[in-house]
């Protein structure tokens, strides 16, 4: 199963592998959204959307329906490394 | 007398760049708003002296991302660029960047530098730089950008010379295009281009090929051309995307060397304040209350200013009628021009008020907050979380509303916003409520606490909201409209509000109030004027025809001028206009006088009132008693009763909720929507509405 910005919990990170640009608004690539950024999920607002985010040093807010599309990597933070 | 130079300056800039704070600091009060032509988009420009013989005009473009638009205002920088004549276009562009973001903000630069113009970097918010952990290579920018680059910060008001002194010696800077992307997205393709579109900026020629339908304005020569340069619009997108991936590896290579962030030095204040606002209560009880406040100050600040325009121009309107010969003239001017002006002005307080609050919560980024907090909900309804801001100006205006329902993006939330805006309660049905609420419900407190009258104030207001949401949910399931998701906001760092940024606000958007629906309102109450003060043969022998009819009844002069007057006005073409639809009215409760005023009150719905008041002061003699006394006084001719009994007033106040009373919001939305499609189904459908409400209310409570 593919990971997308939307797996992501409030305050883990990715790396964007995949985005499809027909799909995502121009502007969203535009202010930086792009493959092979970090990506950080920030906050959930109430009722599970939208997703804010901040990438290239932008923060952002984007639906639900966007982040789905948008697949990462997950980066595995320092406590999931020593659990493990 | 001196030859002088006139510089065509360009501010351009990413949104919370601090790009307004510059233009106020570099042009002071020497700023005016118009519009760009054809549309409603504020046109901001200033003129700043720099020498003796030198002077900068300075346009303040709205702010945007990209040079690519996704919405009508930022489609004008793009217009800026490649829509206008010769002698619009700039000499030289200032792009305003914040040093925390620079990566971004030179995405927008890049474009405009590839536009082959004098572009100078004015990198804005430098006091923060320290206090961020950033540091920044000037020197090495200056060089790789082939431009001018400037640190500044425009509210310490640090650097501002330097900016004039730079536009005073544009023309040194270097007029070359940076990013050099095009054989990369495709070589063959832009050679191709360049061939095909001769003397002109290569990066100019791919704008032509992928935004032409945002330039309606082209030359029709070049339209042809572009036409004729036909490419697959799916490899155009393919290439748009290579573009922003290109030129943002170009930054990035760049700001490598010359831009060191030290990450430690985050701000933890951002990060709580984000949790606190849109926490899933108290963020919600926060936005509540900040609504509250600014409903609470809309009515207690804005209530003596109001009743005090109210009297001065009904004052001025007498005074000029005693003063001027009598007249066409002097009764155009002081039943016509004099009262349509004052229904202008008198909304000035109100929606000042409102625009101060806005103002403040945009400047501080809270809006964005709001936004994001409200999106889910509002998308139910078929609206953006963006809605919100048209929502509450609408219970000011619902013009400066239905104008700023353009940042949604998406065309069918902003069409549903703009549709739903005119049910929530504007402040020119506010005197027709207290008006009627005084008349028909008794001043007596419920429970010992809430006031009957004010708790009746707040059902209608509630009421119109509710119609609002609801309308929205419905709209949403019938309007088959391609949904495209353009859904995507920036969270701005928050801020201390600057008092000259929100003060400009204020001023701007209330002069484009006045001006913009100013005159629409102003030229329907003369055009409803000269229809009530106008007839066909028999009032034009009114006189005549009273005079015969009580010739036998030797009355006093008075009492005969008084006679005149009735029958004047029942013979005047708005008096027509109303007996002819009385009948329809009749089961509503209202008869050809209210009639009268309901269509009166097309040019704002306030005017209600004072035609009601008109018509009674013309059967009244005593000339003193308030509009409320003489409409508590009036009575059914048929029945004998009051007419504002009970179930006539309330039919009236539900008529008010729903009915779409208001040239001017009709048309603004013909404006916004570009078509009379939108206004006329609003028209019809909140009349049909409020007829079939009020005929349910009357039928049910007498």
């Amino acid at each position: 199963m593919t990971t997308t910005i939307a797996d992501l919990l409030v305050g883990e990170k990715g790396i964007i592998e995949d985005i499809p640009f027909d799909s995502v608004p121009l502007k969203l690539l535009e202010m930086g959204c792009l493959p092979g950024k970090e990506v950080e999920l920030l906050q959930i607002a109430p009722f599970k959307d939208p997703l804010y985010i901040k990438v290239n040093g932008s923060h952002l807010a984007i639906r639900k329906e966007t982040a789905v599309l948008i697949k990462i990597t997950k980066i595995k933070n320092l406590c999931d490394i020593l659990k493990s | 007398m001196r030859h002088t130079e006139v510089i065509k300056v360009a501010l351009v800039g990413n949104p919370n760049t601090g790009k307004s704070s510059l233009f106020n600091q570099l042009t002071g009060l020497n700023q005016k708003v118009s519009n760009y032509p054809g549309v409603t988009v504020e046109k901001k420009t200033g003129v700043v002296k720099l020498t003796d013989t030198v002077t900068a005009k300075i346009v303040d473009l709205p702010g945007t991302y990209s040079i690519n638009p996704s919405s009508l205002d930022e489609n004008i920088v793009l217009q800026t660029f490649l829509g206008v004549e010769e002698k619009e276009y700039p000499d030289v562009v200032i792009v305003v960047a914040d040093v925390e973001n620079l990566k971004r903000n030179l995405y927008l630069f890049s474009q405009i530098k590839d536009l082959e113009i004098p572009a100078i970097l004015v990198v804005n918010m430098a006091d923060v730089m320290q206090k961020k952990g950033i540091t920044l290579d000037i020197e090495l920018l200056k060089k790789e950008l082939k431009s001018e680059v400037l640190l500044i910060s425009a509210r310490k008001k640090l650097g501002i010379e330097e900016v004039k002194n730079a536009i005073i010696h544009y023309e040194k800077v270097d007029k070359v295009a940076i990013a050099n992307i095009a054989e990369r997205i495709n070589a063959e393709f832009f050679k191709k281009l360049k061939d095909n579109f001769q003397n002109t900026a290569l990066y100019k020629s791919w704008l032509l090929v992928t935004q032409h339908h945002n330039l309606p304005n082209l030359d029709r020569n070049l339209k042809q051309q572009i036409e004729n340069f036909k490419v697959d619009p799916s490899t155009l997108k393919k290439m748009q995307n290579r573009e922003t991936i290109l030129r943002y590896q170009y930054i990035n290579g760049i700001l490598k060397k010359a831009y060191i962030t030290d990450v430690n030095a985050a701000t933890g204040l951002r990060f709580k304040l984000d949790r606190l606002l849109t926490h899933k209560f108290f963020g919600y009880v926060i936005f509540a209350s900040i609504l509250l406040l600014i409903f609470q100050s809309i009515f207690d600040w804005a209530g003596l200013p109001m009743e005090l325009i109210d009297t001065t121009f009904a004052q001025f309107s007498s005074w000029t009628k005693d003063q001027l010969p009598t007249g066409v003239f002097t009764n155009l001017l002081a039943e016509g021009i004099i009262p349509g002006i004052g229904g202008i002005v008198i909304f000035i307080p109100q929606i000042a008020i409102l625009f101060l609050f806005i103002a403040i919560l945009e400047e501080t980024g809270y809006m964005s907050r709001v936004v994001f907090l409200m999106d889910k909900i509002m998308r139910r309804f078929g609206m953006s979380g963006k809605s919100v801001i048209p929502l509450i100006s609408g219970t000011a205006c619902a013009i400066p509303a239905i104008m700023a329902a353009r940042n949604i993006g998406g065309w069918k939330e902003r069409l549903i916003t703009i549709l739903v805006t005119p049910f929530t309660t504007c402040s020119a049905r506010l005197p027709v409520y207290t008006i009627i609420i005084a008349l028909i419900i008794p001043d007596r407190r419920l429970l010992g606490i809430f006031n009957l009258q004010g708790l009746t104030l707040m059902a209608l207001y509630l009421l119109g909201f509710t119609s609002a949401i609801i309308s929205g949910l419905l709209l949403n399931h019938i309007l088959k409209v391609k949904k495209k998701n353009f859904f995507v906001i920036e969270m701005p760092n928050y801020k201390l509000p600057s008092v000259k940024n929100v003060l400009f606000t204020v001023i701007d958007k209330t002069k484009a109030f006045v001006f913009g629906a100013g005159k629409i309102i102003l030229a329907i109450s003369i055009v409803l004027w000269f229809l009530a003060s106008n007839g066909p043969s028999s009032y034009k022998n009114s006189a005549e025809i009273i005079a015969i009819e009580y010739a036998d009844q030797n009355l006093s002069k008075e009492k005969l001028d008084q006679y005149i007057a009735t029958y004047k006005l029942e013979h005047s073409y708005i008096g027509i206009a109303g007996k002819a639809i009385e009948p329809a009215i009749k089961p509503l409760g209202y008869d050809w006088k209210i009639g009268i005023a309901l269509i009166s009150s097309f040019a704002a719905r306030e005017v209600f009132i004072s035609t009601l008041a008109t018509i009674y002061s013309v059967e009244d003699n005593t000339n003193t008693a308030t509009i409320k006394q003489r409409m508590g006084a009036e009575l059914n001719k048929e029945t004998g009763a009051k007419r504002f009994n009970f179930p006539v007033g309330m039919s009236l106040l539900i008529f008010y909720v729903f009915a779409m009373q208001c040239m001017g919001t009709l048309a603004i939305v013909k404006r916004e929507t570009n078509s009379w499609k939108w206004p006329l189904l609003q028209l019809f459908g909140m009349t049909a509405l409020a007829y079939i409400a009020s005929l349910l209310t009357f039928t049910i409570l007498s």
